[in-house]
């Protein structure tokens, strides 16, 4: 019988072999990229003959550190890291516009020559104008892109405003267009720097139709995001990058897990009272489990009612929040998570001083084990501020007789016919 | 299948001349039609400046200093030289911030470097086209006729856009580097603009220096233009710098500019994107 759980160092391995069966369209071996910095610019001959001896101080950025990555063909690989992390210049030497100090890559097939949307677009030229120069530069033959020319605008679905000069067209629009342009190239292997997270839901569901298409007609996909949503959404899998190191390639929720715990000043694998956010302007004060209500307990039967609790404090003003509430095992997958703002629940606006209590109920299928509740709260803005998040906060024993060995025992019926 | 490095490393020219050349016809073009965006009288504007200067001096040296009074078609051949200048002016001076303004491009999409600059000097190709077309005009009504040795000016606008090509691409990549290649060339642009013969002709230079003052291809292009183009009276540059043999030199001067633009531009070209 497997193991109920497994760790997610295993599942990336084993994503990683399931990978291994496909050829790779991209094969990065130990790249490494040092930007030299001088560190004072001079950029005129004068200064230069001013100062020919201070100019040799030059710091040294290790952007890329001896990374290593297979992407098999057809694959939707996520590259996410924070700021500086080197994930764009890890992009840029895919791409072949940065030159890679060390190490080698290949790419089977054709490469799409562009890394962001909208490269080239001229906001005093029409969007007819701007199409099709955008299609020459992007590998297109001239009489190619008079011919898509019509598709392209039919998925932008600008067809109103073909003559309108770009500079007038909303940031929308602008993305719509560019997007639409993209995956009309003729690419098998596309790179891709932030885009996902603008345009309405309709144009993103649209996107993400697309990228269905692209993957299964074989094309490999590589996308640089700060987007946790659109790596768990879109990805196969993904990659962590961290002062140029890769830090972890697994399953995209692994992944963004990760991401998260370094982006809020955590060690990856550190499991010890992990609190991330300030909580200056909202804290965590508690978090419990209830069977009805007001009964706090620690132990459930399964197949019990249960409540997720936390108490939440205003130190300031914050309208709309996000709750948010996680039930880990105890190899630290998430085995249930709900946020207000994923379900679209109105979360109100609280003052400074308010002090509510969230619930969230439902059943408890959670097979026999023990469990760890993650509340947090966070509020919304251009990404995801998490003001306050308790990681494990407390302890949860579901009991029961009979273990299947899933992870969890969602209600089911059996059915058994014969033929 | 096999595995093919897919020239994982920023290119110069790039393994598919057809996209290399589309490329550099799309950024010209494209720049070409935007300077004549939106204004109305966009064409007439371009050939203002040459007029307006060539209408200037026109007159300060045929009734002022009284230079090209006793040249034949003086009018004529300071408009040509002139507007063929300008065309050499604008290649250098656009190549030498190419890079720069084509910032976004260069950093975000991959694509030969070369493109670059080579569409910069074709917008300047383009731009002389049409104004030439307005010269021409003006040559025919001053009295000089079409000849079949008008067939050489294609082969001396050549030569010039090479030079420009060569030189563009040592500047653009050193602009990259130091901000005041601009001014530096802006000075040499002015001196090179005296140091040919447009104001006046090649046969007024004194003896001594004949020799050494058509090494300067620009002065050799113009002069061999004056004996094909407006008067074939005048001494071809051969006779004018003393033989055919050293007409080598000016062009040994063309072809090492390219040489050394190339080699300067193919050892900046794969840090190009990261200087920026």
């Amino acid at each position: 019988m497997p193991e109920a759980a497994s760790s997610p160092a295993q599942d990336a391995l084993r994503a990683s072999s399931a990978a291994a069966d496909r050829p790779a369209a991209i094969t990065v071996d130990g790249v490494s990229k040092t930007f030299r910095l001088p560190r004072q610019l001079y950029s005129t001959f004068k200064e230069r003959a001013l100062h020919p001896l201070r100019s040799r101080e030059i710091d040294e950025l290790r952007a890329l550190d001896d990374v290593s990555i297979t992407i098999p063909r057809g694959e939707f690989f996520g590259i996410v890291g924070r700021n500086g992390s080197g994930k764009s210049t890890l992009l840029k030497c895919l791409a072949g516009i940065y030159d890679a100090d060390h190490g080698s890559i290949f790419v089977e097939g054709k490469l799409s020559p562009f890394i962001e949307l909208g490269v080239g677009f001229n906001p005093d030229m029409t969007a007819r104008e701007n199409v099709l120069v955008n299609a020459v530069l992007l590998g297109l033959s001239r009489r190619e892109a008079r011919r898509r020319f019509d598709d392209i605008i039919a998925f932008a679905e600008l067809e109103e405003f073909l003559d309108l000069k770009l500079k007038n067209y909303s940031s929308g629009m602008h993305v719509r267009l560019a997007f639409a342009v993209a995956t009309q190239v003729d690419a098998d292997v596309l790179l891709i720097d932030e885009v996902l997270a603008v345009g309405d839901a309709a144009f993103q569901r649209k996107c993400f139709d697309q990228f269905h298409r692209l993957k299964a007609a074989g094309r490999t996909i590589v996308l640089v995001t700060h987007d946790m949503k659109s790596v768990e959404r879109f990805c196969d899998r993904a990659m962590l990058l961290e002062r140029g190191k890769v830090i972890d390639i697994g399953e995209p929720q692994h992944i963004a897990r990760a991401y998260n715990e370094i982006n809020y000043g955590r060690l990856v694998h550190d499991t010890s009272d992990l609190r991330y956010g300030d909580h200056a302007s909202a804290e965590v004060v508690d978090a419990w489990f209830e069977r009805t209500l007001g009964e706090r307990v620690d132990r459930v039967e399964q197949g019990d009612p249960l409540t997720l609790c936390m108490e939440v404090r205003f130190h300031a003003a914050v309208e709309e929040p996000i709750f948010g509430l996680t039930v880990r095992n105890q190899v630290g997958h998430s085995i249930f998570a709900t946020r207000t703002d994923y379900r679209g629940i109105p979360s109100g606006s609280y003052a400074t001083g308010d002090v509510i209590v969230v619930r969230v109920a439902l059943e408890c299928w959670l097979a026999p084990s023990e469990y760890q509740l993650t509340p947090w709260v966070g509020r919304t803005g251009a990404t995801v501020e998490v003001l306050d998040l308790r990681e494990d906060l407390k302890l949860l024993t579901v009991e029961g007789t009979g273990n299947s060995g899933g992870v969890v025992d969602a209600p089911h019926r059996w059915d058994i016919e014969r033929r | 299948m096999t595995t093919v490095p897919a020239g994982q490393r920023p290119q110069l020219i790039g393994d598919d001349a057809r996209r290399f050349w589309s490329l550099v016809w799309t950024l010209a073009a494209t720049e070409w039609k935007l300077r004549f965006y939106g204004s109305v009288l966009g064409y007439l504007w371009s050939l203002a400046r040459p007029f307006a200067f060539f209408g200037v001096i026109y007159v300060v040296f045929t009734e002022i200093a009284k230079i090209g009074a006793d040249i034949p078609n003086y009018g004529v051949y300071v408009l040509f030289s002139m507007v063929l200048f300008q065309f050499f002016g604008e290649a250098t001076g656009g190549a030498v911030t190419s890079l720069v303004a084509r910032e976004n491009l260069l950093r975000k999409m991959r694509f030969p470097r070369l493109v670059i600059p080579l569409s910069t000097v074709t917008t300047a190709l383009m731009n002389l086209g049409m104004t030439l077309v307005a010269v021409f005009l003006f040559a025919v009504i001053s009295g000089v006729y079409p000849d079949w040795s008008w067939l050489q000016l294609p082969v001396l606008i050549a030569l010039l856009g090479t030079l420009a090509t060569g030189t563009g691409m040592i500047l653009a990549p050193l602009y990259v580097r130091y901000r005041d290649v601009q001014p530096v060339w802006d000075v040499a642009t002015q001196i090179l603009f005296y140091a040919s013969p447009i104001l006046y002709v090649a046969t007024m230079v004194p003896e001594d220096f004949r020799q050494a003052y058509m090494c300067n291809p620009i002065a050799a292009v113009l002069t061999q233009l004056r004996h094909a183009v407006i008067d074939p009276a005048a001494p071809t540059a051969a006779e004018v710098i003393g033989g055919t043999g050293w007409l080598l030199i000016p062009l040994a001067v063309t072809v090492v500019m390219l040489a050394l633009g190339a080699g300067v531009f193919s050892r900046e070209a794969p840090r190009i994107a990261e200087n920026l």
